[in-house]
């Protein structure tokens, strides 16, 4: 496949990204860029691929374990088509600012509703371009884990109508009888579920807590497991919480329109979302075979969950993990090197 | 005299506090009324930064640079061109130390580019065994300081290439390595500068008080937008810093540098440049070492904040052990930050405090036998590689480097140690967190948050007044103005709810503790050991203990921050104390006071105002934890910092949400040091 055509696919998956206030007229202005930069592209490097540069691509390492080892599992893939690679801590925020100005090159876990925000921002600034997306698809949701369900603290769960009887379960030392709901930080979401909350009717029994960061929900899930006791967080799969098991409450269906920012009233669950790759938008010509490697990259919920407890069950290291995944599973990423 | 003065001081204490409640309570709560919220005039400041920024760095002067990946020209600003090349030098120089230490291929291509060294393999650099560097770190320490540096130095290497957290920990130190000695001389020069030039002194009195006192997490996102994430970015943050303690300390000892001392040496004909590095420097070496000492411990301090901007090493694997739990890993990669520190500490004041002998005459063996020994130990250490080869089967040379899967490991033991602990305490503990909760912090907070702007002012000025003056109440006034003019004062009203609780806890916990262990030497030695411990020891290892326990809650953010805040307070209790001259005691045991009495009419006057210095870092330390303590979740300006991240506006948001937290603590900073400048002048101690 050449260049060109990349860039159309490329830009056509652009394109066919959920609008937004004027994003569809960015989109536009992307489209152009990126056709322009195929042309440019496509003139330098002719029919036949160009050679990748020996410049090593750099890839981001955040703080949760799959994304360490899926790092690595890529960054194994390109050194197996002879390119460098080297790999750079970043913050999960911060990175694609990183990638528009080529400090970093890729970003091989987008998710849509925690970092789709990010991603947008820093693509209407340019510099950043859409390279695809894996087959997972992830959701993002209110949930329980398993035992709340097993042990029956809550009847009716996982239907979200059940949570209208057992908010005092859920109750804790700061929610003054309240039921508690433990949401990602506020940067994730905005009001989101303060605002489902309120649209469903569970604001008089229930009210939402943002924590700060991952760890923090991580660890009062590990406490709340100890115990025995009931907990509502905010969480998402594939995570390394599916091993232990973790059931999402069942809202009403979302549908287009229904969340505040979109016009409705919010009283709807979350889409299943997309898992996208993120590139700079020098990378297709700097190494063009590596790229097109990156484009046919796709992991599915159960590949992701692997490379997670490798290293959270087996207490592999990151760099060990990749190494075992690697090896195990040449049937499914050999084909996207070729 | 002395009973009218303190009767005016109460007196004015009471007005101050009836007009302020008067306020409190007649005030209505309503938008509009300015003396309940100021208007937001500079709420659109954030904005107005973000598009400067963005402006000289992504629009201003563009200048065609040739790409040879893409080949071809791209028009690139130069400011981002000047700030790529600077990030560019500093990575180089990481990239040396750090090849030098773990091997590599980086230095060689910085000459050659990475097509050549692709072709020629042979070109990598290999790593240095871990064996040379445990015993050129034990054979400095002895040659600079004697055999009990040297155990600890080298047993502290063996510690971290035995747990096998090598590459991480030598990845850390190549950073501090770099960041360290720019700071040195940063602060060097600039305390240099600053102590010959008045204006340039004035001037960047403000912009050390800002750079102390802002949270770090604040120009995280502009030293990153400028500089790009990766090692150098860590550096940069960490250069900033770490080197305000060092100028601060620098100008200090150069100030306290005795007459007598400078006369002396003019009258020996010395040169200007003579009198400065020959002797003043040398005279004013206590002070401007316990600036290399902060400098350093400020440089570790920042190894995890430092991972959030691309910084590899033991920060990085920590946040990572952190977010899969593993409480044990993650203790054992503090352990090793703290070790690095003290040992960079420990050698850098055994090398300051070394003793030139001008009239030695020694033979060639005294004089090499320093670079003789390194020389046999480089040797030896490359000798047993191929001994290691042999003697190991595994494929694991642990003569050489021994990877993380095949170091020793405690992590079960403390894993089980908090498992015990959550079981076992959990239940007991949630009455208190509950009855903490409902009948401290909330009405607590509620309290901050009923503050009437106007009422808040009367207080704070009203303080202000009565330390210093007009001068000081305007000061504070202008700090607090800044403030209530974005429109984040209610955030920053939470903020200082929690800072407030903090420093009252730590104050009193600090206090007792001191006043208990300046009473013996070794207690004070080994107290203060653990504030020093506890300064470079990682905060965020103890954020998930205290959440497992207390939950997502304002409990667990003030456990966290008092922890934190503690050291300060008990550091200056126990150093105050203990400075206070034998001789003034000994007069108070002659004239028959009993210990009480000896200690709240002599020991405690006298150590106050170093104590009130004090209670001065508790309050910085405690708004530094406090904004760390979003990571936790809280409803302050640290969560607004920490989204600020990830903002559209983040460079902005950040910086003036940082300034807004500065300006906090230096508010009180000021109050806090007038008042102990006062006092020593009345002490004559000044």
């Amino acid at each position: 496949m050449n260049v060109e055509k990349q860039m159309v696919i490329l830009s056509q998956n652009a394109s066919k990204r959920p609008s937004k206030n004027n994003w569809e007229e960015n989109m536009l202005n992307r489209l152009n860029r990126t056709l322009f930069a195929a042309v440019i592209a496509g003139g330098l490097a002719g029919p036949a691929l160009a050679e990748d540069s020996a410049e090593p691509i750099v890839i981001p390492t955040h703080n949760w374990s799959s994304q360490v080892v899926m790092a690595y599992v890529i960054g194994g893939i390109f050194n197996s088509i002879g390119d460098k690679v080297e790999y750079v801590p970043a913050d999960t925020q911060a990175v694609y600012e990183a990638i528009r100005n080529g400090d970093v090159t890729i970003s091989h876990e987008v998710w849509q509703s925690t970092f789709g925000a990010s991603f947008y921002n820093a693509m209407q600034k340019g510099g950043v371009i859409d390279a695809g997306t894996h087959a997972a698809t992830t959701l993002e949701e209110l949930g329980v884990p398993r035992y709340v369900i097993e042990k029956n603290l809550c009847p009716g769960l996982p239907n979200w109508e059940a949570l209208k009887e057992c908010a005092a379960v859920f109750a804790t030392a700061d929610s003054d009888g309240k039921g508690r709901i433990l949401e990602g930080p506020q940067s994730w979401h905005g009001d989101l579920m303060p605002d489902r909350i309120k649209a469903l009717g569970l604001d008089d029994k229930y009210v939402v807590k943002f924590a700060g960061s991952g760890d923090a929900i991580w660890a009062e899930l590990a406490s709340a497991k100890k115990e025995g006791r009931g907990i509502i967080t905010f969480n998402w799969t594939p995570n390394f919480t599916d091993a232990d098991g973790f059931d999402f409450i069942q809202f009403p269906a979302y549908k287009d329109g229904c969340r505040k920012a979109d016009g409705g009233d919010g009283s709807c669950g979350s889409p299943v979302g997309w898992l996208k790759k993120a590139a700079n938008y020098k990378f297709p010509k700097t190494h063009p075979k590596a790229y097109t490697v990156f484009t046919k990259v796709s992991f599915t919920t159960e590949q992701i969950g692997q490379m997670a407890a490798l290293v959270d069950i087996d207490k592999m290291s990151h760099q060990d993990a990749a190494k075992k995944w690697l090896a195990d599973n040449e049937a499914v990423w050999k084909p996207w090197t070729n | 005299m002395r009973a009218r003065l303190i009767h005016s001081t109460g007196f004015q204490l009471v007005t101050l506090g009836s007009i302020f409640l008067a306020l409190y309570f007649t005030i209505p709560a309503q938008e509009g009324n300015y003396l309940w919220r100021l208007p937001h005039l500079i709420a659109g400041w954030p904005e107005w930064i973000n598009k400067s920024v963005d402006f000289l760095l992504f629009e201003w002067l563009p200048i065609d640079i040739y790409d040879p990946e893409i080949d071809d020209y791209e028009k690139s600003p130069l400011l981002k061109e000047a700030t790529r090349a600077f990030s560019t030098g500093i990575l180089f120089c990481i990239e040396i130390v750090r090849e030098l230490l773990l091997g590599g291929v980086k230095t060689i291509v910085a000459f050659t580019g990475w097509q050549y060294a692709s072709e020629h393999p042979e070109l990598a650099w290999p790593a240095l065994p871990w064996t040379i560097v445990a015993a050129g770190t034990a054979w400095l320490g002895y040659a600079l300081k004697g055999p009990w540096l040297a155990t600890f130095g080298g047993l502290s290497v063996v510690y971290i290439a035995v747990f096998g957290q090598w590459e991480p920990a030598m990845q850390t130190l190549s950073l501090v390595l770099v960041a360290a000695p720019i700071s040195l001389i940063l602060g060097l020069l600039l305390g240099i500068s600053a102590f010959k030039h008045r204006a340039l002194e004035a001037a960047l009195g403000p912009l050390l008080n800002i750079a102390q006192t802002m949270p770090h997490f604040s120009y995280l996102v502009p030293v990153m937008v400028l500089f790009g994430v990766g090692d150098h970015a860590g550096a940069i943050a960490t250069i900033i810093f770490a080197t305000p303690p060092m100028v601060r300390l620098t100008i200090l000892g150069l100030k306290n540098v005795p007459l007598e001392i400078v006369e002396a040496a003019m009258m020996n004909g010395c040169t200007k440049r003579q009198l400065m590095y020959k002797v003043m420097i040398p005279a004013a070496k206590r002070d401007i070492l316990i600036g290399v000492n902060q400098m350093i411990m400020q440089c570790l301090a920042l190894a995890v904040i430092a991972s959030f901007i691309g910084a590899k090493g033991l920060g990085d694997n920590l946040r990572l052990a952190l977010n899969g739990l593993r409480i044990g890993q993650a203790l054992e990669l503090g352990i090793c930050i703290v070790l690095i520190a003290v040992v960079l500490d420990r050698l850098s004041l055994a090398w300051a405090n070394q003793k030139t002998d001008y009239f030695a005459d020694q033979n060639f063996w005294v004089r090499s036998r320093f670079s003789l020994i390194f020389a046999a130990i480089f040797i030896g250490g490359m000798l047993l590689i191929p001994v290691g080869k042999l003697l190991f089967s595994d494929g694991v040379n642990y003569f050489y480097l021994i990877p993380p899967s095949a170091g020793i490991t405690t992590e079960s033991f403390w894993q089980s140690g908090v498992d015990w602990m959550v079981s076992n305490w959990y239940q007991g503990l949630q009455g208190f967190n509950r009855g903490l909760i409902v009948n401290v912090l909330v009405p607590m907070k509620a309290m901050f948050l009923g503050m009437p702007v106007i009422a808040t002012f009367v207080l704070t000025m009203g303080i202000g007044f009565m330390v210093g003056g007009w001068r000081s109440m305007l000061t504070v006034g202008l700090f607090l103005l800044f403030i209530a003019l974005t429109d984040w004062w209610d955030r920053a009203l939470i903020t200082a709810y929690m800072a407030t609780f903090a420093v009252i806890v730590s104050v009193t916990i600090g206090f007792i503790v001191g006043v208990i262990s300046a009473g013996s030497d070794r207690a004070s030695r080994i107290v203060l050991l653990i504030c020093d411990t506890f300064q470079t020891f990682p905060s965020f290892i103890y954020l998930i203990p205290v959440i497992m326990l207390f939950g997502v809650t304002d409990t667990s953010v003030l456990i966290a921050v008092i922890i934190y805040a503690t050291i300060p307070a008990t550091r200056y209790t126990v150093e105050g104390l203990r400075a206070v001259p034998s001789s003034l005691k000994d007069l108070g045991l002659m004239s028959g006071a009993n210990w009480l009495q000896r200690f709240v009419n002599i020991e405690l006057p006298l150590a106050l105002p170093h104590i009130m210095l004090g209670i001065n870092q508790t309050v910085i330390f405690a708004l530094f934890m406090v904004i760390i303590g979003a990571m936790i979740g809280t409803d302050d300006l640290g969560q607004y910092i920490l989204k600020a991240l990830s903002d559209k506006n983040g460079i902005g948001n950040g910086l003036m949400l940082g300034l807004c937290v500065a300006f906090m603590g230096l508010a009180v900073d000021h109050v806090i040091q007038t008042w102990a400048r006062k006092q020593r002048a009345s002490l004559g101690l000044a």
